[in-house]
C-alpha cells in the first residue's frame, strides 16, 4: 500500500475546458442547488487528479461549489467509487458478489493477484495497477468481470486478463 | 415467441439513434399523450394498466402517481431510478444501453402526466458509459423538439438531465436517491413525509424504476385495455428478467408474465437449462434480497401445481415455500454450489452497503457476515445457526429503510431450506475448508 503523502501538488490543475465542463454540470441544477453537482464533479476531478481524491482536491471542490470542506469529505467517504488513497495508473475492480462468485470471480481475483504479484487493495511496484474488489457491478450475466476506466471487461478468462493487462501496459486502455 | 413490448426492436442496427428509433414507432406515445390526452388521462391509463413498479417492490405505479401532491406554484419532479445495484439484476443497464430513447420517451410521457418540467435520471456511477449514451440520446431529442420548451406545440416544457451516483447500493432506495441527488450521503429519510409530498429539494417527487417508465410507452400506445390482456390477471404485461448464475444462456429476457418457471429455465427461447449438464440446486428469482428456493420448490409450488413467472405465483406459499418476483434478478445455482457460502457472500454485500444510520442494520449486518464467515471457514458451531436467526429477527422491521429486511430475509430463507448444509459445515470443518476455494482469506472490499 502506498503511503498517503499530502502535499499542495495533490490539487490538480484544471484546464479551462474542464472548468467549463464543471460549470456545465452545475447548470444542470436549479439556481441555489449547485451542491447536487458534487458527485459528478468529484468523478471529473478524481480523473484529473490521477485517480484519487486528496483532502486538498476535496477542498478545491468545496471552493468550486461554495460549500464547507466537510460537506465534500462526508460525501467522498460515503461513496465507494472514490479512491481516498493514491492508486496505480489503472485500477482493476473485480466484481465479487454472489452471481459473479457462482461463475468463478474468486479464481479471477486469485489469477490477477498471482499475475501482478499483489494482493487486493495493493498497487504494483511500478505504479501501473491497483487491484480492488467491488460489490455487484450490475453485469451478473456476463461474469466474471472487472471495471477498468469507465468500461467493463466481461466474460473474463486468464487469457483475456493477460490481453487486458498488456493493453494497459501499452497505453491502449483508457485510464480511471 | 413470447410477445415483446419493450425489446421488440432491440436487434435493429442503429436503434440507439433518434432516427432509427422514430422509424420503428418511436415517440408515438409522446405525440398521442401530448396531443390527445390530458395529464390525468395518462395517469388513469397507467392506473388501469395494473403496472406494478419494476424495481423490486412491485408497488402499483399509477397509484404512486396519484399520491403526488400538487400545491400551487411548487415545482414537481420525476426521478428515474437507474441505480440498479441489486445483485442478480442487470436489466435496466441493458435497456438503457440499447434503447436509450425508450426510456427518454417514457420519461417525457410520465413527466407530462405528473406535471414535472424538470426530470432527472439518477444512474449508478459505475454505468458512466451509459450516462454518455443517454446524454447523447437526450441531445438528439432536444434537437428534434421532443425535449425543451413547448414540446410539439403542446405548451408542455420539459428538461431532462442525467446525474451519476458514486457507488452505493442504498441509493436505489428512493429517499436515499433523493438525498444523493441533493449532493449528500445516501442516508434514507424517515417516512412520512413521503417523497410524493416532500421529495427532492422539499418538493413533491415521484421516483420510478427505469423499466417502469419504459413500460409506460407501450401502455399509452396500445391502451390499458389491450395491455391488461397480456400476462396474468394480477401481473399484467411483460417483465424483463435478468438471468444469471449457472445457466447455459444467461442474459436479459422479456417474458410475458405467467410463463412457467420450468419453461424459462429450460426452454430454447430462454435460458436453455443448467450449464455443464448439471442439476439445479437452488434459485433466487428476484434479486439477492428475496428468499432462496430449494430445487423441489422451483418449478412446482408446495401444492404440486406449476410455478409461474408472475408476482403471485413466485410469492405463493409466503416465505415458507415461496419467494418473490422482486427486480427480476434470476440467480440459478447448480448442484456444486454452496448455499452457505453464497449466503455469506450476500451478507458481506449488505454489511458493506448498509449506510450505517440505524444500529440494527449497521451492527446486525456485520455480525451476520462474521458469524457466517466463521461457519464457512469451518469455525462455526451449532449455536451459530440459531444466533443468525436471532440477529435476523432483531434487524427485520427495525430500520428506517428496507435494507435491513433485505439483508435478513436471504439468511433466514437459506437456513429455512438448507439447514442441513449449515450443519454439515459445522460438523465437517476440514472438508468445509477444502470445499471453499479461496475462503481462508478475508477479502477486503475497499482500498
Amino acid at each position: 500500500m502506498i503511503k498517503t503523502v499530502i502535499t499542495q501538488q495533490d490539487r490538480p490543475v484544471l484546464s479551462p475546458e474542464k472548468m467549463a465542463e464543471i460549470q456545465g454540470v452545475i447548470q444542470q441544477f436549479p439556481e441555489g442547488k449547485s451542491k447536487s453537482a458534487i458527485l459528478r464533479i468529484l468523478h471529473i476531478v478524481e480523473r484529473e487528479a490521477g485517480g484519487w481524491l486528496s483532502p486538498d482536491t476535496m477542498d478545491m471542490v468545496a471552493e468550486i461549489l461554495s460549500i464547507e470542506p466537510i460537506e465534500v469529505y462526508e460525501v467522498a467517504t460515503f461513496y465507494t467509487m472514490f479512491n481516498l488513497n493514491p492508486v496505480g495508473k489503472y485500477v482493476l475492480e473485480v466484481c465479487q458478489t454472489g452471481p459473479c462468485m457462482l461463475v468463478g470471480s474468486d479464481q479471477t481475483i486469485e489469477y490477477i493477484e498471482k499475475t501482478l504479484d499483489i494482493k487486493v487493495g495493493e498497487t504494483t511496484a511500478d505504479g501501473m495497477f491497483t487491484l480492488k474488489t467491488s460489490e455487484c457491478l450490475g453485469a451478473c450475466g456476463y461474469g466474471p468481470l472487472l471495471k477498468c476506466g469507465i468500461h467493463y471487461h466481461e466474460h473474463l478468462t486468464n487469457d483475456s486478463i493477460d490481453t487486458l493487462l498488456t493493453a494497459c501496459r501499452n497505453g491502449e486502455v483508457e485510464k480511471y | 415467441m413470447g410477445r415483446k413490448l419493450l425489446l421488440e426492436h432491440i436487434d435493429v442496427p442503429g436503434i440507439e439513434t433518434f432516427d432509427v428509433w422514430r422509424k420503428h414507432g418511436g415517440y408515438l406515445s409522446v405525440e398521442k399523450a401530448l396531443k390527445n390526452m390530458s395529464p390525468d388521462d395518462v395517469v388513469n391509463e397507467v392506473k388501469n394498466s395494473g403496472l406494478r413498479g419494476r424495481g423490486g417492490a412491485g408497488f402499483p405505479t399509477g397509484m404512486k402517481w396519484s399520491f403526488l401532491a400538487k400545491p400551487e406554484g411548487v415545482p414537481r419532479y420525476l426521478l428515474c431510478n437507474a441505480d440498479e445495484s441489486e445483485p442478480g439484476t442487470f436489466k435496466d443497464r441493458y435497456l438503457m444501453e440499447k434503447l436509450p430513447h425508450l426510456l427518454i420517451e417514457g420519461m417525457i410521457v410520465s413527466s407530462y402526466a405528473l406535471g414535472a418540467n424538470l426530470s432527472y435520471i439518477y444512474i449508478r456511477g459505475e454505468y458512466m458509459w451509459i450516462l454518455e449514451i443517454l446524454e447523447k440520446a437526450i441531445a438528439e431529442a432536444y434537437a428534434k423538439g421532443f425535449l425543451g420548451k413547448n414540446i410539439l406545440g403542446s405548451g408542455f416544457d420539459l428538461d431532462l438531465r442525467v446525474a451519476p451516483g458514486g457507488g452505493a447500493y442504498i441509493c436505489g432506495e428512493e429517499t436515499a436517491l433523493i438525498e444523493s441527488l441533493e449532493g449528500k450521503r445516501g442516508n434514507p429519510r424517515m417516512k412520512p413525509p413521503f417523497p410524493a409530498v416532500k421529495g427532492l429539494w422539499g418538493c413533491p417527487t415521484v421516483v420510478n424504476n427505469v423499466e417502469s417508465l419504459a413500460t409506460v410507452v407501450p401502455i399509452i400506445n396500445m391502451g390499458a385495455d389491450e395491455y391488461v390482456k397480456i400476462g396474468t390477471e394480477k401481473s399484467a404485461g411483460t417483465k424483463l428478467i435478468s438471468a444469471c448464475g449457472n445457466l447455459v444462456r444467461p442474459g436479459v429476457y422479456e417474458i410475458e408474465m405467467g410463463i412457467s418457471v420450468e419453461e424459462f429455465i429450460y426452454g430454447d427461447e430462454w435460458c436453455r437449462g443448467i450449464a455443464n449438464n448439471k442439476q439445479i440446486k437452488a434459485l433466487i428469482p428476484g434479486g439477492s434480497s428475496v428468499p432462496i428456493l430449494p430445487a423441489h420448490l422451483i418449478t412446482k409450488l408446495a401444492t404440486g401445481e406449476d410455478r409461474l413467472m408472475s408476482y403471485e405465483s413466485l410469492s405463493e406459499g409466503g416465505f415458507a415455500t415461496g419467494s418473490m418476483l422482486g427486480s427480476g434478478g434470476f440467480i440459478v445455482f447448480d448442484e456444486d454450489q454452496s448455499v452457505v457460502r453464497n449466503t455469506w457472500n450476500f451478507a458481506r454485500f449488505y454489511a458493506h452497503e448498509s449506510c450505517g444510520q440505524c444500529s440494527p442494520c449497521r451492527e446486525g449486518t456485520g455480525w451476520m457476515q462474521r458469524v457466517l464467515h466463521r461457519i464457512v471457514n469451518g469455525q462455526g458451531n451449532m449455536r451459530d445457526i440459531d444466533l443468525l436467526a436471532d440477529i435476523n429477527k432483531k434487524i427485520e422491521g427495525n430500520t428506517i429503510c428496507p435494507l435491513g429486511d433485505a439483508a435478513a430475509w436471504p439468511v433466514a430463507a437459506a437456513i429455512r431450506h438448507f439447514r442441513e448444509e449449515f450443519e454439515w459445515y459445522v460438523n465437517h470443518p476440514e472438508e468445509a475448508l477444502k470445499r471453499n476455494y479461496g475462503m481462508l482469506k478475508n477479502t477486503p472490499t475497499t482500498v
